[in-house]
This record gives C-alpha cells, sequence and structure tokens, in this order.
C-alpha cells in the first residue's frame, strides 16, 4: 500500500510531506551482525512502516486528546514525536501500545491491530513509561532480571545494567532509586527482551546530561543493530541529534513531519552574516545571487543577507567577496533549529 | 568495543554496533508457565519482604493466637482455648494475605503503574491473575504451617479430614481474592488501603475469629454468620474442633461470595 500525502503538506505548505518511504532518504535498517541474518523481508508485505496511523481521534470526556493524526514510522529508524504539555504525544504511543482503544482512525504495529492482537504483538515491543512501573519495594537488578525471565532470548541482564550505569544500585529498592536511575531502569526494562520495536515516552526527562548522553548513546545503538526506536520528548536537541524523521505534534495532530534537515530547510528563510568595510555595492552583489535574495547593511560594515541560505549562495558570497577584495569576518550561517520550526508551527515554547 | 561517542544525528554506518550486535531483535515471551512461575516467585518475595504486610500477615494472627490461648480474656465457651481459637486464627491468616493483603498490594501496584507495564509485557493479564493466585496460596502455607506448629506447642488438637480443611480454605481463599482484588481494581490505593484494613479488624471482631458469634445478639448472630470470616472459621472449627465431615453450610456461604466477588472484579478491574 502506497501512503498517502501528509495531511501536514496541505496544511503547512511550506512543509514537505511525508516521503514515500520507498524513495525516501532513509537508511536500511542494520544487518545483522557477522553470521546473523538479516531482518526478514517477506515478499508482498509491507515491511516499510513498523508503526501507520491514520486518522487517529481519541477522547476523554468531550476533549479530543488525540484529533485526527497520522503517522509513519519506518522501520529501523529513530522517530521523535516532538510536543508541548496536552499535544497528545502520549495517548499516541499508548494507543501503538495497546493501552487506549481508538475511537476512530486505524493503528497497525509490526502490521498487527495492538488493542486486538495484543497478545501477539506485546513479545515484540518494548515499552519505556513516562513514570512508574516498578514493585516499590522489588530491587534494581532483581525487576530487570525479573522482566527478563518473561522473554525468550533477552540481552545479558548485568552487561546492560553495566552499560546503563545502573551496575552499582542494582540491590537498591526501587523506593530508594533516584529519578535519574528509575528512568535508566525503566529504558533496560524496555530493551531487555530484544525487541523489535520500542517506544520510550520521555526516555531522558529529568536525566542529568550524562545520563542522558548515555541514553542517547543507547539509543543510537539500538538502531545500529536494527531495532525501531520511537521516542516522544520535550528536548529539540534530542530530537535534532538521535531522530531520523521529527513528527511535530500540537491540539492532537500532526503539524509537520519529516526529516530534521525537511523541516529545518522549508518554511522562512535563513541568513547569513559577516562583517566588512561599510559601504559594499549590495547591488553588485545582489546581481550574482538568485531571485529571492535579499542583502542590506544593517549597522556600518554590519551585513546580513537572507534567502534560502545553501553551500551554493556562500560560495557566491565568498567569490564576490574575493573579486572585491573584501575579508567577510565572522561568517555565520544562521540556519532554522527544530525550535524555531516548533513555535512557528504551534506558537508555543516547548517547554512552558 | 567502539564505543559510540558522535554527537551528529547519523549514528555511524548501519552494521552492528560496538556491542557486536547486541541488540538485535530477537524477540518473544518465554513459556508461559516460566513466566507465571516467574511472576508468583516476585509477588511472593515482595509479600514478604514488606514490614507492614509481614505485620498483618504474621505477626498478628501469631499474638492473637498465643495472647488469647494463654490468657483467659474472652469466654471461647466450653473446651480449651486453643482448639476454639485455632481455627479461627487459620481463617484470619487466610484472610490477612488473600483479601487485606493482596488488595493492598495490588491497589499500590496499580497506583504505581507495575499492573500497567506488566501489561505490556508477553505475560498476558490471566497469567498476573494466576501468579497472584499462586503467590497468596505459598504465603498461606507458610502462614498455615507456622501457626499450626505455634497451636500445637500450645497443646492444640486438630481432629477432622485434612481434605475438608483444604477445601475450606481455598473456597476461603477464592472469597477473599474476589473482594480483595475488587477492592483494589476499583478504588484508589490510598481508600483500598484504608478500607482494607478497617475490613480487616471489623471481620477479626465480629467474624466469630476470637469472639464466639454466640456472644453477639441473635439478630447480629444470623447477620454475622453470613459474613465469608464467619463461614471460614465456623467450617473450620466445625472440622477441626468438632470432627465434622464437609462443612456444606459454611462452604455454600463461602461460594456465594467467591463467584460473584470474582466475577465482579473480573468485569470492573481498572488496570490503571
Amino acid at each position: 500500500m502506497r501512503p498517502r500525502p501528509h495531511r501536514a503538506a496541505t496544511a503547512h505548505p511550506g512543509f514537505p510531506g511525508w516521503p514515500d518511504p520507498r524513495r525516501g532518504p532513509g537508511r536500511d535498517p542494520a544487518p545483522g551482525p557477522g553470521g546473523r541474518a538479516p531482518l526478514p523481508r517477506l515478499p508482498g508485505m509491507n515491511n516499510e512502516s513498523a508503526v501507520r496511523v491514520r486518522g487517529l481521534v481519541k477522547r476523554y470526556g468531550a476533549k479530543a486528546a488525540v484529533d485526527g493524526l497520522d503517522l509513519d514510522v519506518r522501520s529501523g529508524t529513530v522517530t521523535a514525536v516532538l510536543g508541548p504539555n496536552g499535544a497528545g504525544k502520549t495517548t499516541t504511543v499508548e494507543t501503538c501500545e495497546g493501552y487506549r482503544r481508538a475511537d476512530t482512525g486505524t493503528v497497525r504495529v509490526l502490521g498487527l491491530d495492538p488493542a486486538a492482537d495484543a497478545a501477539r504483538l506485546r513479545p515484540r515491543i518494548g515499552v519505556m513509561l513516562q513514570s512508574g512501573g516498578v514493585y516499590p519495594g522489588a530491587r534494581a537488578d532483581e525487576m530487570l532480571r525479573h522482566m527478563a525471565k518473561l522473554h525468550a532470548h533477552p540481552l545479558d541482564v548485568d552487561t546492560l545494567a553495566e552499560r546503563l550505569g545502573l551496575g552499582s544500585c542494582g540491590r537498591t529498592p526501587y523506593r530508594r532509586l533516584s529519578g535519574g536511575q528509575r528512568q535508566r531502569l525503566a529504558l533496560a526494562m524496555a530493551v531487555v527482551g530484544r525487541p523489535e520495536l520500542v517506544f520510550l515516552d520521555e526516555p531522558t526527562a529529568g536525566l542529568d546530561p550524562q545520563a542522558r548522553r548515555a541514553t542517547w548513546n543507547l539509543v543510537r545503538e539500538l538502531r545500529a543493530d536494527g531495532v525501531t526506536v520511537v521516542l516522544t520528548t520535550h528536548f529539540m536537541d534530542e530530537a535534532e541529534a538521535l531522530a531520523d524523521d521529527v513528527a511535530i505534534l500540537d491540539g492532537g495532530r500532526v503539524a509537520a513531519q519529516g526529516s530534521p534537515e525537511q523541516l529545518c530547510r522549508g518554511g522562512a528563510e535563513n541568513t547569513l552574516r559577516f562583517t566588512g568595510r561599510p559601504g559594499l555595492d549590495l547591488g553588485s552583489l545582489l546581481k550574482a545571487l538568485p531571485d529571492g535574495t535579499a542583502a542590506a547593511e544593517l549597522t556600518p560594515g554590519g551585513y546580513r543577507i537572507s534567502g534560502t541560505v545553501g553551500p551554493q549562495l556562500l560560495a557566491t558570497v565568498t567569490s564576490w567577496c574575493a573579486q572585491h577584495g573584501v575579508m567577510p569576518d565572522g561568517i555565520t550561517v544562521e540556519r532554522r533549529t527544530l525550535e524555531d520550526v516548533f513555535l512557528e508551527l504551534t506558537g508555543k515554547e516547548l517547554r512552558s | 568495543m567502539t564505543a559510540e561517542v558522535t554527537t551528529d544525528r547519523t549514528p555511524g554506518p548501519p552494521g552492528p554496533s560496538g556491542c557486536g550486535g547486541a541488540y538485535a531483535p530477537r524477540p518473544g515471551g518465554a513459556p508461559v508457565v516460566r513466566m507465571i512461575t516467574a511472576q508468583a516467585a516476585l509477588e511472593t518475595r515482595m509479600l514478604l519482604r514488606n514490614g507492614e504486610q509481614l505485620l498483618l500477615t504474621v505477626v498478628i494472627p501469631s499474638l492473637l493466637l498465643v495472647l488469647f490461648s494463654t490468657v483467659d480474656i474472652v469466654d471461647t465457651g466450653a473446651g480449651r482455648a486453643v482448639d476454639f481459637l485455632a481455627p479461627g486464627v487459620l481463617a484470619l491468616a487466610v484472610m490477612s494475605t488473600a483479601f487485606t493483603g493482596q488488595a493492598i498490594a495490588t491497589g499500590f501496584e496499580r497506583r504505581y503503574g507495575v499492573l500497567k507495564r506488566l501489561g505490556a509485557s508477553p505475560l498476558p493479564r490471566w497469567g498476573l491473575m494466576a501468579a497472584k493466585t499462586l503467590a497468596v496460596l505459598v504465603t498461606e502455607v507458610l502462614q498455615i504451617a507456622l501457626l499450626t506448629l505455634i497451636a500445637l506447642g500450645l497443646g492444640w488438637s486438630p481432629r477432622g479430614n485434612p481434605v475438608s480443611v483444604a477445601l475450606l480454605l481455598v473456597a476461603g481463599t477464592a472469597a477473599f481474592s474476589g473482594l480483595g482484588l475488587l477492592m483494589a481494581g476499583t478504588l484508589r490505593a490510598e481508600a483500598t488501603l484504608a478500607a482494607a484494613n478497617l475490613v480487616f479488624l471489623l471481620l477479626l471482631v465480629g467474624g466469630g475469629v476470637i469472639v464466639p458469634l454466640e456472644r453477639f445478639p441473635d439478630a447480629a448472630q444470623t447477620v454475622l454468620a453470613l459474613l465469608p470470616i464467619s463461614a471460614l472459621s465456623d467450617g473450620l472449627r466445625d472440622v477441626l474442633r468438632d470432627g465434622a465431615a464437609l462443612p456444606w453450610g459454611e462452604l455454600g456461604i463461602l461460594a456465594g461470595w467467591a463467584v460473584p466477588g470474582l466475577a465482579a472484579a473480573a468485569r470492573f478491574f481498572r488496570w490503571e
């Protein structure tokens, strides 16, 4: 089945639609390590989408937490679901995990209906809840070992605990773990069963920078080993650092979806700034630049060029400078960040 | 080992990571019997590790047994006090684990998202419930062994058929589990905690555990005799003290609590 163009493409013409997975820039999931067979690719089946959500609506009373949401997660990629509080991130993820039943719309996870085929789906996915999930009296290693026992081919518990910096607190009861340790234990519990697909709900909320980095690295290793990752986050830098694809949620809908580059490229203009001697002939510079580019001397010797700033434009500007004997000091390219994109789309700060 | 240290969003070429593809998917649930066994073992450890639970399930029944057997506080009727008290305290032990302990533990597991998290694991819900039941039964076996030893030390001379005793204990466990799970699955954890303790106390006093039902007014007796704790303690007493074969009336009362209780728990239990 060919995915239809994403609604965001029409709702927000400035943003590219969701690329066709078969032509998109997606990297293939990792083949298994030496000797291990690559992921099965069954003929005639759509193996590209690990998660496919179409027209999802979920209401709590009169309020729609999710209101006509479409989402695609390609196999073997990291997808970040980004949005402010109340955007519908957790509801969407929990519907995919089988916790909630869609009011309307269809949800397919690994080709299965998470509500109807829960028994077949659950052994294949890993779930990290936003909080809790552990007996208060259970020790960290005890709980992780227990989750491992529920699976057929679990990871080595000690190695995993060590990897996530949980080795030293293995004997500590859950209720005495710090917030960061609890987060990492929940993450370990999500991956210990060697799932195909993991859902991480705000995996780095409340982590110190070092623990955050450890979590990021684990996500990268999961991806490198062919695990599909869906994570929700408040953090732009997290999405930019980890995600192949980003879905920006606002008011229960996807406001935009695409790779971080795609999202940052479209829409508003980017700018290039430099300083040189005052009074340069900007008319001559503009002739060399493509249509739709603007140039201004904001302060004496302080120049700003705005337009679609790419490598070509940068080269043109520097070679024009060279021809005119100008040394463009302090040349900077200001590209839009996901933060800018998010603000434009939603009018909201991510973390309010 | 070449640990990934890049900060860009491209985590290197696809392929085995530094850990040699340690995370390469190989999903699957363990065999269901192994899952249930592991879950039951964990639940039992949680029950036995919890100080408040032990107070309820071990300390209070043991103290009551020793205290009321050795000090003549309540007139337990003709015969030795321990012969009256031991069956009642066994019934109390069943109630403390199957009802109070299970309700409180399950209520807080629900509150802390444990049930929710396990719901996303390969362990099916019926498997979780089976494991909980197993954990309750294991705990009860330990309680009964301890209380029996104490009672024997106090000179208890039990009679009757052990099969009848086992049947009554199982029926009592079913009745109390249904009520406990119904409470845990519908009320807030704090409300469950308060209500379960209150009910424990009321049934301890009014359920023929240490105070014979005959001490209550006639009208009250009729109602109190229908309580699951009264049915269990009287039934156990009929067998263990009086040597009755199988007290059908008490078994019927216990079944009358167990069936609707378990059905309502299955129907109304909210996992989150």
